[in-house]
C-alpha cells in the first residue's frame, strides 16, 4: 500500500467523533410528519428554510434568469465558457449592493475588492492561506462554529487559540480574555496573525456590540502585523435590536476606512488593510446548496492572491448569472430582507417560549438561525461528561439532534445550540412538546436530574459504545 | 538538432524568496566556523587532537540540527537546483513587469505574496493581454484572437439547444419529483456531489471512453472543476516538499494546482520531438534516480492523457510500463484524462482504468481526474471528478471536497443533460467530427506556411514547430517570436517555455475557440509573422 500524505491519514481535521453520533442517528431515523413521526428531529443544522416560497415565486416570475437568457436572448454561449476567476462583474456588483443593503447602506463596498468562492467554507480557508504561515495562530472567541477546526486548520496548518468567553457577561469578548489568549499563544510559541470573529455569532445568535468591535480594532492596531477577520455570514438574519453593526461601520466611525488609492492620502496608522469580511448566501438567502461565498478586503495583495486561489473553488457561471439577476432586483431584495427578518423573529419567539414552558432558558439573541440554550440545571454534575450524557439522552430518548456546547469549545458545560429555521412550525412545536415531557420526567421523577443520571447512563453508554464501533466515519455538515 | 535550455535566469533566481533554512544555514556555517576554530584550540590543549576536533564538531552538528527542527515546516519553493527546477519562470529578458505587487505594506503570508505577484508565465500573460483587447468580428476586428485557451466553442449550439428545450424540468426537480420546488437545490447537499450526478457522470465517462470500461459512482468525488481535483489529490498523495514526476511539455496550470498550496514539486521528465514527445520510460527512470540522489521523495507521476499541449495519446504499452514503474517504486499515478472525449485521429484512446481491468495490478495507486470543461464545453459550470480505487484517498478527498463543491442547480442541470443518452451520443459524435474538420484544415494550412505540427490524435490544439522561425535558437528567440505574434499579428498562442518544453520553438495553438470560417483569417495573421521572420533572416 503506497503511503498517503500525513494530511490524508491523520485525524487533525477537528472532527469530534462523539459529536457525529447525533447526525448518524438522525440519518438512520429521520423525523417525517407522515412516514416516521417518532423519528429524530434535526435541530443541529443551521439552515434557513423559512423563505423558500419567496425564492420560488421570484424564479417563476423571472424564467429568463434560470433560462440563460438576458432580455429574451440566449446568453448560454457566454455562460458556458465563463471561467474568469475575477468573477462575473454583474454578480459582484449585485452582491456588494446586497451587503450594503443589509447594513442599512451605512457602509458601501467596492465590487473590485470582492473575491467569489465556493461557499464561506472556502473563503475562510483561503484567507488563512493568505494571511498566515503554517504553525501561526488565529485567536477565536469561544464558543465558535465547530467547522472552524477543520476549515481554518486542516490544510493550512494554522492553529486556533481560543479567547475564553463565559456566561457572566453573556459570552462577550473582554479585553482581559483577549489578552489572556494572546499570552497563551505566546506561551505555546505561536505567532498570532490575527483574530477571527463571527458576527452575528454562531452559536450564540447575538450581534457583537460596538464596544467589542472597537476593542478588537484597538487590539490589532496595537499589534501592527495582525489581521481581523469578521465572518458576517449571518448579517442578514438579524431580527431585533440591537441592530447589526459591521466592523466596516466601526472603521468608518473611527475614520479609519481607506480614503483613496493614493498611498499618501491614507492614514499612516492604517488598519483598513488588515480588516477582512467574509460573506455568503447560505444563511441570509437560504441557498447553501448554491455554494456562494465571498471575501471582502481593501488589501490589494489579499484580493489579488485570493482571486487567483479562487480557481480552486469557482462559483458556477449559471449560479452567478441567476443570482445576479435575483439580487439585482432591488424590489425583491427589499421584500426578502424584511420578510426574512419577520419570519425569523417569529420563529425564534416560538422556540424561546417553548423552551420556557419546559423550564429552560436561553441566551437572549437577536440574530442567527438558532438559540444558545442553557441546560446547566439539567446536568447531573457540572462537567462535560454530564453534558455528553444529557446530550445522548436528548438524541436517543427525546429524539432531538442538537449541538452540545463542548463541540463549540464552550468553557462552561450545559449549553446547547438549538436551530429553529430548518423545519416547519408543527415540527418545532412537536420538538418543544417532547422536550417539555423529558424535562418533567427528569425533574419530576424522584427529585433532581442528578439522581436520574446513574442507572440510565450505564445502559446508554453501553449502547452508544456498540454503535460507535460500527461507525463508518461519515462526514456531515454541521453549520 | 535539439538544444537544452539555458539555466534559469539568475535575475529570476534572486526574485524567489530563499528558504529560511538554506539562507540562514549558509550564514550559520561561516559564523559556526568562527566558533569552532578557537574552541578546537581550547579543547585540543586539554583533550588532545582527536577529542579537540570531535567534541566541537559534535556540538556544532547538534546545534544545527536543533535549529533546523525549530524552523516551520512550510517553506517557500526549495532553492533552485540547476535546470531541472520547473518552478522558476523560464522567461529571461522579460519586458518590465510591475514589481509593486511584491512589496506589501502589511505582511500577508509568503504564499499570498508569491501568488499575488503579476504572472510572469507567458501562458497567463497572454490570457491577460487578450482580456484587455479581445477580438470580436464586429466590435473589435483588430483585437487579439484567443488561441491560447483550450475552450471548445464548436458545439455550443448543440448544448444551447438542449438547454432551451429541457431546462425547466432539470433545474429544480429530479425526475422523481412531482412538483418542482427549490427544496431540491437550495439546502445543503453532500459536499462530494449529488448521487444522481455521480451516476450520470459514470455513465458518461463510460460512453466517452468507448464503452470499454465501467466506472463505479461510489469511487467518485465531484469537485468544482478539474483544477481543485488535482489540488485535492496532491494534498492526499504527497506531503509538503515531496515531488511528482511529470512528462514535459505539460499544461502550465499544473504548477498552480500542485505547488502553490500543497507544496509538492514537479520534476520534469523531458520528452523529445524525435519521439513525437512520447514518454520514454528510461527518461522516467533517470529523473526518478536523480531526484532520489538529491534527497527528494517522489510520491507519484502526473500524466495527462490525451496529452496537453501535444495532443498525443498514450498507448496501452506505455500505460503498462507506467504501471510497472509505479509498482516497482511504490508510487502513485495521477492520470488527467479531461480530453478523453475530444479525439479525432486514428489512434484510439484507452483510459488507464481499462488497463487496470485487464492486468493484475494494485489499483489503489491509480487516480483519474476528469471534467466537463473540455469534452462538454462547460468550463463555466465547474464540474470535475476524482476517480480512485483507493478508499483512504476517497475518504480524505470527500472531506476535502467541502472546499470545492459544485453549485447544486448546476449539478441538477448537468445530471439531467448527461442522462439524455441519445443527445450525448449525438453530441460526442458531432464534436469529434467538427474537431477533426477544424484540426485537419488548420494543420494543412500551417504546413503550407512551412510550419509542421507534431502528430496528434486528440485535444483542441496543435503543437506547432516554429523552431525554424526563431533567432536565436533559444528561449529568448522563442520569446521574441511570441511577442511578434502578440503585437504584430495579434494572436495569442502559448510558447513551449510556458509548458516547460525542453526544445525551443514549439507553440501550442488552440483551434477550437474559432470557427471553421475563421481559419483563413487566423492563417493570414500567422502568415504575416512568418513572412516577416523569413524576410528579416
Amino acid at each position: 500500500m503506497k503511503l498517503l500524505s500525513t494530511k490524508a491519514t491523520c485525524n487533525s481535521h477537528g472532527q469530534d467523533s462523539s459529536y457525529f453520533l447525533g447526525w448518524e442517528e438522525y440519518e438512520k431515523n429521520p423525523y417525517d410528519e407522515v412516514h416516521n413521526p417518532k423519528g429524530i428531529i434535526q435541530m443541529g443544522l443551521a439552515e434557513n428554510q423559512l423563505c423558500f416560497d419567496l425564492l420560488e415565486s421570484w424564479l417563476e416570475k423571472n424564467p429568463d434568469a434560470a433560462g440563460f437568457k438576458r432580455d429574451g436572448k440566449s446568453i448560454f454561449r457566454e455562460l458556458a465558457l465563463f471561467q474568469d476567476y475575477h468573477g462575473m462583474p454583474a454578480f459582484k456588483k449585485a452582491i456588494v449592493d446586497f451587503m450594503a443593503e443589509i447594513r442599512g447602506n451605512k457602509v458601501t463596498f467596492d465590487p473590485n475588492h470582492i473575491v467569489l468562492t465556493a461557499g464561506s467554507t472556502s473563503a475562510n480557508e483561503t484567507l488563512m492561506f493568505c494571511l498566515a504561515e503554517q504553525g501561526d495562530a488565529f485567536l477565536l472567541p469561544t464558543p465558535y462554529y465547530p467547522g472552524f477546526d477543520r476549515d481554518l486548520k486542516w490544510r493550512t496548518g494554522v492553529e486556533i487559540v481560543p479567547i475564553q468567553c463565559n456566561s457572566s457577561n453573556n459570552f462577550q469578548v473582554t479585553e482581559a480574555a483577549l489578552q489572556q489568549a494572546y499570552e497563551e499563544a505566546q506561551k505555546r510559541n505561536l505567532k498570532v496573525k490575527g483574530v477571527l470573529v463571527t458576527n452575528p455569532s454562531n452559536p450564540l445568535g447575538t450581534t457583537m456590540s460596538r464596544g467589542e468591535l472597537n476593542l478588537l480594532v484597538d487590539f490589532i492596531k496595537e499589534h501592527g502585523d495582525m489581521h481581523l477577520i469578521s465572518d458576517e455570514i449571518y448579517s442578514g438574519t438579524v431580527f431585533s435590536s440591537p441592530g447589526f453593526v459591521s466592523v466596516m461601520e466601526v472603521l468608518k466611525e473611527r475614520n479609519e476606512l481607506k480614503v483613496s488609492s493614493n498611498e499618501d492620502d491614507n492614514n499612516a496608522d492604517r488598519v483598513w488593510d488588515r480588516v477582512h469580511v467574509v460573506y455568503s448566501l447560505s444563511k441570509d438567502l437560504g441557498l447553501p446548496g448554491f455554494r456562494v461565498g465571498a471575501i471582502y478586503s481593501e488589501n490589494d495583495d489579499v484580493v489579488s492572491a485570493a482571486t487567483k486561489m479562487s480557481s480552486f473553488g469557482l462559483v458556477s457561471s449559471q449560479t452567478q448569472y441567476l443570482l445576479s439577476a435575483m439580487l439585482g432586483d432591488k424590489k425583491f431584495t427589499k421584500l426578502y430582507i424584511t420578510e426574512n427578518e419577520k419570519r425569523l423573529k417569529r420563529r425564534q419567539r416560538m422556540l424561546v417560549s417553548g423552551l420556557q414552558k419546559a423550564g429552560i432558558g436561553c441566551l437572549e439573541s437577536n440574530a442567527g438561525l438558532f438559540c444558545w440554550v442553557d441546560m446547566r440545571h439539567l446536568l447531573s454534575s457540572n462537567t462535560f461528561e454530564a453534558e455528553m450524557d444529557l446530550w445522548k439522552k436528548i438524541v436517543y430518548q427525546v429524539g432531538l439532534n442538537i449541538s452540545p456546547g463542548s463541540s463549540c469549545h464552550c468553557t462552561e458545560p450545559g449549553w446547547f445550540r438549538v436551530c429553529f429555521a430548518n423545519m416547519s412550525e408543527q415540527t418545532l412545536n412537536l420538538a418543544m412538546k417532547r422536550l417539555t415531557a423529558f424535562v418533567v420526567e427528569c425533574t419530576g421523577n424522584g427529585g433532581s436530574a442528578k439522581r436520574n443520571g446513574g442507572l440510565k447512563m450505564k445502559s446508554l453508554t453501553k449502547w452508544v459504545f456498540r454503535l460507535s464501533s460500527r461507525r463508518d466515519g461519515r462526514e456531515q455538515e454541521e453549520r | 538538432m535539439t538544444q537544452t535550455r539555458k539555466p534559469s535566469d539568475p535575475k529570476h533566481r534572486t526574485r524567489e524568496p530563499k528558504t529560511p533554512s538554506s539562507s540562514s544555514s549558509s550564514s550559520f556555517s561561516t559564523s559556526g566556523m568562527k566558533l569552532i576554530v578557537p574552541l578546537q584550540g581550547v579543547v585540543q590543549g586539554r583533550g588532545g587532537l582527536f577529542l579537540g576536533t570531535l567534541i566541537p564538531c559534535a556540538l556544532f552538528y547538534f546545534l544545527q540540527l536543533y535549529l533546523k527542527r525549530r524552523r516551520s515546516g512550510f517553506n517557500n519553493p526549495p532553492s533552485p537546483s540547476s535546470t531541472s527546477s520547473p518552478t522558476l519562470p523560464r522567461t529571461s529578458s522579460r519586458s518590465n513587469l510591475s514589481t509593486r505587487g511584491s512589496i506589501s505594506r502589511v505582511r500577508v503570508s509568503k504564499l499570498a505574496t508569491l501568488v499575488a505577484k503579476p504572472d510572469d508565465s507567458l501562458y497567463y500573460l497572454g490570457l491577460e493581454k487578450v482580456s484587455q483587447d479581445p477580438y470580436d468580428a464586429s466590435e473589435n476586428p483588430n483585437g487579439i484572437i484567443q488561441l491560447g485557451l483550450s475552450d471548445n466553442k464548436l458545439c455550443l449550439d448543440l448544448i444551447g439547444k438542449w438547454v432551451s428545450r429541457n431546462l425547466e424540468g432539470s433545474l429544480m426537480g429530479s425526475s422523481d419529483d412531482v412538483t418542482l420546488s427549490i427544496n431540491g437545490i437550495a439546502p445543503y447537499q453532500p459536499h462530494d456531489g449529488l448521487g444522481e450526478l455521480k451516476m450520470a457522470l459514470s455513465d458518461f465517462m463510460q460512453q466517452v471512453m468507448g464503452e470499454s470500461v465501467k466506472f463505479d459512482p461510489s469511487n467518485m468525488i465531484l469537485t468544482s472543476g478539474a483544477t481543485p481535483a488535482i489540488e485535492i489529490l496532491s494534498f492526499c498523495l504527497a506531503d509538503h516538499g515531496n515531488a511528482f514526476l511529470v512528462p514535459t511539455p505539460y499544461y502550465p496550470g499544473f504548477v498552480r494546482d500542485v505547488r502553490w498550496r500543497p507544496g509538492v514539486d514537479l520534476i520534469p521528465v523531458h520528452c523529445r520531438s524525435t519521439d513525437n514527445f512520447n514518454l520514454n520510460i528510461t527518461a522516467l527512470e533517470q529523473a526518478y534516480s536523480q531526484a532520489r540522489k538529491r534527497g527528494v521523495k517522489v510520491r507519484g507521476i502526473l500524466i495527462s492523457n490525451p496529452s496537453n499541449p501535444v495532443g498525443n495519446i498514450l498507448t496501452p504499452d506505455v500505460l503498462f510500463s507506467l504501471l510497472d514503474f509505479a509498482e516497482e517504486k511504490n508510487i502513485h499515478i495521477i492520470a488527467d484524462e479531461v480530453f478523453a472525449g475530444s479525439t479525432y485521429g486514428s489512434d484510439k484512446f484507452v483510459s488507464i482504468a481499462e488497463i487496470l481491468d485487464s492486468e493484475y495490478v494494485d489499483k489503489s495507486r491509480v487516480h483519474i481526474v476528469y471534467g466537463l470543461s473540455k469534452d462538454l464545453s462547460l468550463a463555466g459550470f465547474r464540474v470535475g471528478v476524482i476517480y480512485s480505487f483507493n478508499h483512504t484517498v476517497l475518504a480524505a478527498a470527500k472531506k476535502l471536497s467541502r472546499f470545492s463543491s459544485i453549485s447544486a442547480p448546476t449539478q441538477r442541470l448537468v445530471a439531467s443533460m448527461l442522462s439524455d443518452k441519445r443527445f450525448i451520443q449525438e453530441y460526442l459524435e458531432t464534436n469529434r467530427y467538427r474537431i477533426q474538420q477544424v484540426h485537419d484544415k488548420f494543420v494543412d494550412c500551417l504546413s503550407k506556411l512551412g510550419i509542421k505540427c507534431a502528430k496528434s490524435s486528440a485535444g483542441m490544439f496543435c503543437w506547432a514547430d516554429m523552431s525554424g522561425l526563431i533567432r536565436p535558437y533559444s528561449e529568448k528567440g522563442e520569446l521574441e517570436l511570441w511577442e511578434k505574434f502578440m503585437s504584430v499579428s495579434k494572436i495569442n498562442i502559448t510558447p513551449g517555455s510556458a509548458c516547460h518544453c525542453i526544445e525551443p520553438g514549439w507553440f501550442r495553438i488552440c483551434f477550437t475557440s474559432i470557427s471553421f470560417e475563421d481559419i483563413p483569417l487566423v492563417i493570414e495573421r500567422i502568415r504575416r509573422v512568418v513572412e516577416s521572420c523569413k524576410s528579416s533572416s
